[in-house]
């Protein structure tokens, strides 16, 4: 279809002047937005409250969406169900007996655990949630992999503050509105987490690559000891996270540590808690070192966390 | 006349006696449904990948494409501002190239007035995955191979979604210029 006749200007003054001018806005747009891309690459957190606000408009549908999401996952899990329940009863009967002695036995180890930690006047601080919310959106057409909640400043949500499912860790809060918040998933290729194996104290940071899986780096360098199945759990430093929370679990060795799943899937779960920063005052002053330059919170190891470990700290901040 | 053939005074747009469209709504539609499109991704819960095409950016294409002359020039700007607030890319991203797109099309369209649904769909598509490439670039992450691979899906799910969405505005074009209004 041949574009509409009036809008070739010909001899008509006006019509000339007006298509000049549509030039001019559009090309005045084009200069505005690479100026504020360039000022948010810059500061990433210069419009997050502009950012906030529509998050907030946006979150009371992602809600509905979440609740419909969630129960459509109950409803064909509970259809594929009828398909092998006799097999499935039979190898869960199995599971369970074994279950409750290794549940004995871990009692026996937690009573000896409190007798040890009152020997040592240890105090076991139970963390309790800011907030439990729902994650009600994502961005799903950006590489960036950030996820929406349905908390925000209100409920005393700050940006920093851990995002936990039932069954490890989701992400790390970026920015808040008054109802809603953007969390950056561990997936995203900016995030950096602090983590060691869940039996010994191999340490690494696990940094999402951008396809859903993780990376973990080694801190130590030399023979690889990860096996392909091992647990990384958060090791708590850095301050953000409380440690022991399980990250992923490993799934290919690479030369420098390996390639690891997630434990804890986004879209798969129903409920988050956002739970306090662990150790805020360490992350302020790891913050604060960090904006003085002067990369100085973890130099006491090799080449590896001197670069890594501020990055890990202030991740909050570069996103 | 309505007793043989109750559809013998209207056409698509609905009776022609005793009716007129809708200032409000003819105006409003191409900027609302932009809008909804630039939204509706956010609901959906993409945890490994970029799972949906740039909703927004197409419908763009096509109310562009399909209506020429409907969107003025500069509407790229305001409507990827609006992009940019849900899309989680860096603030000012969509403002830039959406401003592009559009004047990118217009030129295209100064060079070639005739074109066809197969030369608009080729247009649109070579428009998509540059849009595709740029947003990665300016994602503000580095870019890696398996980054590429994951997203590579989401440019070839644009390109075979652009007819669709054309179709899509040939129809909301029928709404919006339906007529609505009684004149008493």
């Amino acid at each position: 279809m041949a574009p509409p006749s009036s809008r070739r200007s010909g001899f008509s003054r006006k019509a000339q002047y007006s298509l000049f001018t549509g030039y001019l806005l559009a090309g005045a747009g084009a200069l505005l937005g690479s100026a504020l891309l360039m000022l948010s690459l810059w500061q990433p957190s210069a419009f997050a409250p502009l950012r906030g606000g529509a998050s907030d408009v946006v979150t009371p549908a992602g809600t509905v969406g979440a609740v419909a999401r969630t129960e459509t996952q109950g409803f064909f899990a509970s259809i594929g169900g009828y398909f092998n329940a006799g097999s499935q009863n039979a190898a869960l009967r199995d599971e369970m007996e074994i279950a409750r002695v290794r549940l004995a036995e871990a009692d026996a180890v937690r009573a000896e655990n409190r007798r040890l930690k009152s020997l040592l006047n240890l105090k076991d601080s139970e963390v309790k949630p800011v907030s439990i919310a729902r994650l009600v959106g994502s961005t799903a057409t950006s590489t960036r992999r950030h996820a929406y909640l349905s908390a925000g400043a209100n409920n005393g949500v700050t940006p920093g503050m851990p995002v936990i499912s039932e069954r490890g860790v989701i992400g790390r809060v970026l920015e808040t509105g008054r109802n809603s918040a953007r969390v950056l998933l561990l997936t995203d290729s900016e995030s950096v987490l602090p983590v060691r194996r869940a039996k010994d104290d191999v340490i690494a940071f696990a940094e999402g690559r951008g396809d859903g899986l993780l990376r973990v780096r080694l801190v130590n360098l030399g023979i690889n000891p990860l096996k392909i199945g091992d647990l990384m759990v958060t090791s708590g430093a850095g301050g953000y996270y409380r440690p022991g929370v399980a990250v992923a679990v490993i799934s290919k060795i690479t030369e420098d540590g390996g390639i690891a799943r997630l434990v804890a899937e986004p879209a798969a779960t129903n409920f988050v808690a956002v739970e306090p920063i662990h150790q805020a005052a360490a992350v302020a002053v790891l913050r604060g070192e960090n904006s003085l330059g002067t990369p100085e919170g973890a130099a006491n190891a090799e080449q590896q966390p001197s670069s890594a470990m501020p990055t890990a700290s202030a991740a909050a901040d570069d996103r | 006349m309505e007793q043989f053939d109750p559809r013998a005074r209207s056409d698509i747009y609905g009776q022609r006696i005793n009716r007129t469209s809708s200032p409000l709504r003819a105006r409003s539609v191409p900027y609302l449904s932009i809008m909804i499109a630039s939204v509706i991704p956010v609901v959906l819960i993409a945890d490994v990948m970029p799972l949906v095409p740039p909703l927004g950016f197409l419908l763009l294409l096509g109310w562009r494409m399909v209506r020429p002359g409907l969107l003025p020039l500069w509407a790229g700007a305001p409507l990827g501002a609006f992009d940019d607030l849900f899309s989680g890319q860096p603030f000012g991203s969509a403002i830039l190239l959406w401003s592009l797109a559009m004047i990118a099309i217009e030129i295209i369209e100064t060079r070639f007035p005739w074109r066809g649904f197969w030369l608009d769909w080729f247009t649109a598509g070579v428009m998509v995955v540059g849009y595709w490439l740029a947003t990665l670039l300016a994602s503000g992450a580095p870019v890696t191979s398996e980054m590429l691979l994951v997203a590579l899906p989401q440019a070839l799910l644009a390109i075979l979604l652009y007819p669709i969405m054309a179709r899509m505005v040939a129809s909301l074009d029928r709404f919006r210029l339906a007529r609505a209004r009684k004149i008493a």
